[in-house]
């Protein structure tokens, strides 16, 4: 399983940079990985988003869909490809150390 | 590894559910992945954006062999209605929204949408019949202008 370093820590990530141990995500490595995925900084909008989402995983074992979290009223769709330009599902997964996302919606 | 998809036109020609979903799916993975897409609905694929219609498309069970079903049997009163909203519940549970949702969905994610002038001609519509996410009324070599350096996809 590779490695990947930041800063002072060092997680395990799959072939795409997506944690396979949740266990070792920590707000640091989050804004981290932000930054590689062209985030320069996390906002509390951004933490919402992660924060609904590792929630979501925890109660349901799934990464929630784009419609999931636009139902939710934590964020639109709109602000969602705001706040993570380019793909927000998988960017927002891979930032709040979950899996790749596997649906089609 | 091929450099990656920039932008996509989807040609949405056909009506019906099955006519319909593929090119919203299409259009809205592509988004999810940060390509830029364009939704170019022509003829039936029309029922997706007018107000009129677009809660109300069904899936044919007449003459569509891809029910793997005899027609005979599609042809009972209801039979179209009830193969909807049997397929209609089963999409809902592994969430991909209703068209009018999935058309708001997809537009919200930064797809544009047009609508076919020559459909538009033909059946004697106006922008006003459409739903509020399409952009403009187009002809095909506008299409063809806006798909200008990306992929075109027919469904």
């Amino acid at each position: 399983m590779p490695k990947k370093q930041f800063g002072t820590v060092a997680v395990d990530v799959d072939e795409e940079g997506f944690l396979t141990d949740f266990a070792q995500w920590t707000r640091e490595v989050a804004a981290a990985i932000a930054k590689e995925e062209g985030i320069a900084a996390l906002t509390p909008a951004h933490w919402k988003v992660i924060e609904f989402m590792q929630k979501e995983f925890k109660e349901n074992g799934q990464v929630p869909s784009i419609r999931k979290l636009n139902k939710s009223g934590v964020v639109s769709t709109k602000e969602l490809y705001d706040l993570f330009p380019g793909g927000p599902a998988k960017k927002a997964a891979k930032i709040a150390g979950m899996k790749k996302p596997e649906g089609c919606v | 590894m091929e450099d990656k998809i920039k932008k996509v036109s989807i040609v949405v020609s056909k009506g019906g559910l099955d006519g319909v979903y593929p090119g919203l799916i299409m259009a809205n993975g592509a988004r999810m992945d940060g390509i830029e897409a364009n939704l170019f609905f022509t003829f039936f694929g029309l029922d997706a954006i007018t107000k009129k219609r677009m809660g109300k498309i069904k899936i044919a069970t007449v003459g569509n062999p891809g029910m793997h079903m005899a027609s005979i049997l599609g042809i009972l009163p209801g039979f179209s209605a009830f193969a909807t909203s049997m397929m209609l519940k089963t999409m809902d549970k592994i969430d991909i929204p209703p068209v009018p949702e999935f058309i708001e969905m997809v537009s919200d994610a930064g797809c544009k949408l047009y609508a076919c002038k020559a459909t538009v001609d033909m059946f004697k519509l106006k922008k006003e019949d459409f739903c509020p996410q399409v952009d403009s009324v187009i002809n095909v070599g506008k299409f063809y202008e806006i798909s200008a350096g990306g992929q075109i996809i027919f469904t």
